[in-house]
Formats: structure tokens, sequence, C-alpha cells
């Protein structure tokens, strides 16, 4: 229980479908800056908020099904999933504190 | 941190890490910033640089800025991932304080905080940012595989843009305001010849159409008057950069467009002991070269400063 998990195609629907606390999934890819830049910031959230909200990680490149089926066209894109439909998405890079602000009703 | 510093450059990119290594090799210690999601700058969505002199099979945009991080490093600088999300610039001793909520004193400070993105300004453009409209190729180009795309914008930038999506996109539509582009001459020359990219001169985009993503845009001819709706799977714009001057209003001398205003050729802000250097402070160049340029000159009029106290 630290840093965000990745996910994938075989693993979604178990651990952000039906996850019993809100899920926080970050759209990524290995080529965008701004993805890795704002990958550490996640996985302190992530140790922070433990048990409160889970987060974890798509690999767009890797699982692009996935990424199509939620519309996702500009990356970093963090979906929050709450009882498995999307109920707030942030697109871009954001500082922490300006993250915690976008995920406070989850907190 | 009780301890004052002699320095403490707010930004990187070619400014702010030219200007660290500067200082570093002074031996002032300094402090850089680098932002926690903007560390690099404007380089950072970038490809080949090709124009950086030292250079002459080009070199990547990101590995140019992790280059110069490691240089200033290697002199001792300092380094955070993290914002400066507030300044008092006008006592003797700067205070600053940063996104993780401590406080630094410093005698002086470079501010390199560089340029954002400038937008349209439309409504719905901001509404289908993520979702179509996009500031960054390398970023989003990669979603739009065989997708017709639209960049606006008449310079240096949007022909790089334009040049680039044509990876991806099925056709690139350049969409200008006037009948002739501004960009450097080889730059439309790769445009005009790309078979993937065509021109909509004197026109502007006055509505991003789409209600959860872009489905067009709503065009006017600046010759006739005449309105159009065409449509389009996005939008990139390319129109120009806003120096990011935010959190120095009311303390530092701006421009009417919000640029530091600097003395003569120095670096010299009109407070005693800030200077300012890079696309922060430039209107005119913007280049990477002449930002790191600037860095240095930041760096050498914060170490004759330092020196004269």
């Amino acid at each position: 229980m630290s840093a965000a998990q990745p996910v994938t195609a075989a693993t979604f629907d178990e651990v952000v479908l039906k996850s019993s606390i809100p899920v926080l999934v970050d759209f990524w890819a290995e080529w965008c800056g701004p993805c890795r830049a704002v990958g550490p910031i996640l996985d302190q959230i992530s140790e922070e908020y433990a048990g409160k909200i889970k987060v974890v990680k798509l690999n767009t490149d890797e699982e692009s099904a996935i990424a199509i089926k939620y519309g996702i066209v500009s990356i970093p894109t963090l979906n929050i999933y709450v009882n498995g439909e999307v109920v707030k998405t942030v697109v871009g890079a954001k500082p922490k504190p300006a993250l915690l602000k976008e995920l406070a009703a989850f907190i | 941190m009780s301890e004052i510093l002699d320095v403490v450059i707010v930004g990187s990119g070619p400014a702010g890490y030219t200007a660290a290594i500067y200082a570093a090799r002074a031996e002032l210690a300094p402090v850089l910033y680098e932002g926690s999601v903007t560390a690099g700058g404007a380089l950072m969505n970038t490809t080949e640089v090709e124009n950086f002199p030292g250079f002459p099979d080009g070199v990547m945009g990101p590995d140019l800025m992790d280059s110069l991080r490691k240089q200033c490093e290697r002199f001792g600088t300092k380094i955070f991932t993290d914002d400066i999300v507030a300044m008092d610039l006008s006592g003797e001793i700067k205070v600053l304080t940063d996104g993780s909520g401590n406080t630094l004193k410093s005698k002086s400070v470079i501010l390199a905080t560089g340029s954002a993105y400038k937008e349209i300004g439309l409504a719905n453009e901001k509404r289908l940012s993520g979702r179509g409209v996009s500031w960054c190729a390398t970023c989003d180009g990669f979603f739009f595989r065989e997708k017709v795309i639209a960049v606006v914008g008449g310079g240096d930038s949007a022909m790089e843009e334009a040049t680039f999506l044509t990876r991806f996109a099925s056709k690139v539509y350049v969409i200008h305001r006037r009948d002739s582009l501004r960009a450097s001459k080889i730059m439309i020359e790769r445009a005009m010849s790309n078979p993937k990219i065509e021109f909509i001169w004197n026109t502007e985009v006055i509505d991003v159409l789409g209600a959860d993503k872009v489905s067009g845009l709503k065009l006017r001819n600046l010759l006739t008057s005449e309105e159009s709706e065409r449509d389009f799977d996005a939008l990139f714009v390319a129109i120009g950069h806003l120096p990011r001057s935010e959190l120095l209003i009311g303390q530092i001398d701006l421009d009417g467009e919000g640029y530091v205003k600097v003395d003569g050729s120095s670096t010299r802000t009109n407070q005693k002991g800030v200077f300012a250097c890079g696309d922060l402070v430039d209107h005119t160049y913007r280049q990477a070269i002449t930002a790191a340029g600037s860095g240095c000159q930041a760096a050498l009029d914060a170490e004759r400063f330092l020196a004269g106290h």
C-alpha cells in the first residue's frame, strides 16, 4: 500500500470499477513529460490518503483500448471513479496543492 | 530555513539553469526552484531543437534541458522540483514561499519563470481544453491518428506543431488571420511542401464546436466577414505566449503585456537585488539561446550586486 500501482485491461474491472473507495486513474505515457512530472506527486497522494482514495496508473500506449473507451485525447488525464462511474476528470499536470483541491470531495 | 541565501532562482529552462551554472561557479550556492510540473520549461514540449548552437545534429528539447540541469548541479546548485507560490521582493532580504509551505530568505532573486501559451480567448476553447483543444502537439498529437486537425497561428511554433502533427493526422489545416506567415523561411517551406498541410488564410476562429469533445470550428473570413462552420477533430492553438508574471504584479514593474521591465540591456528590475531573464522579459527574440544568454547575464548582475553589498 504505497505508490500508485499500474492497472491493465485485465485488472481494471476488479481494481477500479468494483472498488469500494474512490479510485483515481492516471492516464499516462512514457514519452509524456508532464505525465512523468506529476507521477511522483500522485505517488505521494497515494501514500498520504491510502484507505480514502486509491491511485492507479494506466499506460495509454499499452492499454489503448481502455484509453479510447474513456475518450482520453490528452495526457495526463486523471479520472476519478466512484462505484464504477467517472465522476470527475482533471486534465493536465497540476501542482500538488491544486490536485488536492480537485480531490477535496473524495479525500 | 532560517539562513539567508545569496541567490534564489525562480524558474528553470535555459534561462534559469544557465543562471544557476554561473551563480554556482561564482560560489553563490544558488537555490533553484524548477517547478513541480513545469520543470525544464517550454523546451520540454518540443522534439528536435535544431537551432541551439553547439549541436550540429540537433538535440531533443528534454535532453538539452537534462544536460543543463546536470551542469548546474555539477557546480553545486540546490534544485527543488517545486514552485514558488509567493514572493515579497520589496525588502533588502527577499522572502519567498514554496509550494510545500517552506519560507526562504535571500539577498537576491533571479526571476526566470518564462511564459505560458496564449489562448484565443473563447469560452468553448477553455471548456474543451484537453478534449480536443490543445496547446501542445507533442503532448496530445498522438491521440488524433487519422483525424483532421486545425492549427491556429502563423509563427514558428504553429509551423512546428502543424508539421509534427502530420505524423498522426490524416490532414492538418493551418488557420491564420493574415495571408503571410511570420515563421522562419525554413519552417514555412517545410510546412508548405508537406502534402498533409493546407492553409486557410485571412481567417480567424470565432468558436469551438462540440458537446463533450471538439467536432468543428466556427470561422470568420477577415476579408469578406463571411462566417462558416467546418468539421475538425482537434484544435491546436499556437498563437504565441504570455509572460508568467502573475506573482510579480504590484511589486515589479511590468509592461502593458505583463513582461518584466529591465534596465537597458541589463537584467536589473526596479527592485534592488531582483533580476529577470528569459521569456519573462523577452518579447522580441524568445529563443533558447537568447534565454540562456540572459540567464548568464542575470547571474553576473546578481554577483556584482552581492559583491557591492
